[in-house]
């Protein structure tokens, strides 16, 4: 063992736990008894029907199988392929997001820049930043009256705070020495900004659009509960209805997945645009 | 009066967090010639790092004017380079961009290729070639940062260059490679330097002038110390000169003692203000065998 490297080691553990995880998972789920073998009045009972219970790692495998063999088929509204519904969900998560950004950027970059912006504007963002984006929905649903519009409403309104007050905090806190740089160089403002303020302040600013984006993807599976339709917050809930676990449990694992594909996308955005000082 | 570069009668005072004013310096007036080296020498407190950064343009003084070539200097511009004492380069570009950051900024109508090969150029001057100007400023020593620092002035051809305290922050042994970088490129330029310092023997090696600042509150630019000392100057030589221990005694005896006794006197109105101009030469034989020991002599302007 010595020999190995730190990060084999710890692949190797990992592997072994998600094999002792996966064991203990599967011996705990009770077997359902062949019919042979009730006794008549088990038979009387309903013993024999197939029991709705957690089911074991093997089904959930076998189920996911079956799905990302074809994850875009459609069979109507309420049959369509796991492909689809993380894909309305991310196409959901982006506008949002996106629409968030393009606001939340620009005002950061002004309310870092100006004292006065941020003290006028901090008492609104102190009251609004902690209101539960699903708190907006019933709000949402009656003014834009359309439920997909409102989904992406919600995604935008708790994603634009992160990014909001983490691009403020970036461009106030560029040191001031860069600044005399740009100043002495007799740069105008808005290549100052450009050349100067976002990449010194460009690391605190994707800090804070990953923060936003891990929100957003929290947020899409609640909100698509609620407005229904598509997505994979909906057919989470529409696999609860159907009292079908296995599909439940591996939209949950297909939810974790996409959510780390995210953060990573972002994570590499941030080691591209991080300097050591 | 003519002076390239004249300070006139600048005031700085701050509020002093009492709800009164501290003076830093009062009617402090004094000139710089083209081409000239001018250190000036004083306690930490007497404002000099103020007096650099309202040459820079970067601050405003509470009163008083520099001029710069006839004109009003107001706010920063590319005509008045600085070097700051933590390099201030930008650490998310490599070196060489660093570089040419500046000379962009100075020659907007040049072309990419011209613009790197100046850069390059000055980079060389400093020492610094081949891979290392593709190196982000974190992979490179407190020397060689300071160094970039000072091709990125010098590839500007700024009218004044003004430096403050560059080599505060190095070792002894970096500094001194650095002061020779320093010497050699603007032994090639003709540049007029002003530059902040504590150290002594570094503002004899470089300077053709020293202003000595008296501490701080109300401090004032007292004398204006020549250097006698023929360049080109090496810092092995100099030592052997007769001027040197001279100036170096008068300049120790200034700092220790008579800039504490010249301090906290508020300026009399109407007086000039100027430094005293004084000069050292040991090498001169005085005609008078009076004046065989005293070898100062100050020369009131």
């Amino acid at each position: 063992m010595g020999t190995l490297s730190e990060n084999k080691r710890a692949a190797l553990l990992s592997i072994l736990l998600l094999f002792v995880g996966l064991l203990v998972w599967e011996m705990s789920i009770p077997a359902q008894k062949a019919v042979g073998e009730l006794t008549e009045y088990e038979l009387l009972t309903g013993g024999g029907q197939p029991k709705a219970g957690v089911p074991p790692p093997s089904q959930v495998f076998a189920k996911a199988w079956e799905q990302l063999s074809d994850p875009f088929y459609d069979a109507g509204p309420n049959d369509k392929g796991i492909g689809i519904q993380i894909g309305y969900s991310i196409y959901r998560v982006l506008t949002g997001y996106l629409l968030a950004a393009l606001i939340a950027i620009p005002l950061g970059f002004l309310i870092g820049m100006s004292s006065v912006a941020y003290k006028a504007l901090n008492p609104f963002i102190q009251v609004l930043r902690p209101i539960s984006p699903l708190a907006w929905m019933p709000l949402a649903l009656f003014i834009i009256q359309d439920s997909e519009a409102s989904a992406i409403f919600v995604i935008f309104i708790c994603s634009i705070w992160p990014m909001l007050i983490n691009t403020a905090f970036g461009v106030a806190a560029v040191r001031e020495d860069w600044v005399n740089v740009a100043r002495t160089h007799e740069l105008g403002s808005i290549k100052t900004a450009f050349t100067v303020i976002l990449p010194a302040a460009a690391p605190t600013i994707v800090t804070g659009m990953r923060i936003s984006i891990g929100i957003a993807w929290l947020v899409i599976v609640a909100a698509e509960m609620l407005v229904g339709g598509t997505g994979i917050g909906y057919y989470v809930w529409n696999e609860w209805n159907n009292l079908d676990l296995t599909s439940v449990i591996f939209s949950i694992l297909m939810i974790g997945v996409v959510g780390m594909l995210l953060d990573a996308a972002f994570g590499f955005l941030q080691r591209r645009v991080t300097y050591i000082e | 009066m003519n002076s390239f570069l004249s300070i006139e009668k600048l005031t700085q005072r701050f509020p002093d967090g009492a709800g009164d004013e501290l003076t830093v310096f009062e009617d402090a007036s004094f000139g710089v010639e083209k081409g000239e080296f001018v250190v000036i020498l004083g306690h930490s407190g007497c404002g000099k790092s103020t007096i650099m950064n309202i040459l820079a343009g970067l601050a405003e003084p509470t009163s008083g004017v520099v001029k710069m070539d006839g004109e009003l200097v107001r706010g920063p511009s590319l005509d008045r380079g600085v070097v700051f004492q933590n390099y201030s380069l930008l650490p998310w570009l490599t070196t060489l961009k660093n570089v040419t950051f500046g000379v962009q900024a100075r020659y907007p109508d040049w072309s990419k290729a011209k613009v790197i090969a100046h850069a390059t150029e000055f980079l060389a001057m400093v020492g610094l070639e081949g891979d290392v100007i593709r190196r982000k400023p974190s992979q490179l020593s407190g020397g060689m940062r300071q160094r970039v620092s000072i091709a990125r002035a010098f590839a500007n051809h700024p009218k004044l260059l003004l430096l403050d305290e560059p080599f505060g922050a190095l070792d002894a042994l970096t500094r001194g490679t650095i002061q020779d970088e320093l010497l050699k490129i603007w032994g090639q330029m003709e540049q007029t330097v002003f530059m902040i310092t504590h150290d002594i023997d570094e503002a004899i090696l470089l300077a053709d002038r020293i202003l000595l600042m008296t501490n701080g509150p109300f401090a004032r630019v007292a004398e204006s110390v020549e250097i006698t000392i023929p360049r080109p100057r090496n810092r092995t030589e100099i030592i052997e000169h007769p001027n040197y221990y001279a100036i170096r005694n008068h300049l120790v005896q200034f700092l220790g003692k008579r800039s504490k006794e010249l301090s906290g006197q508020p300026s009399t109105p109407g007086e000039t203000n100027r430094p005293t101009q004084v000069r050292i030469d040991k090498t001169i034989p005085a005609d008078d065998p009076e004046d065989q020991q005293p070898a100062l002599r100050a020369v009131n302007s």
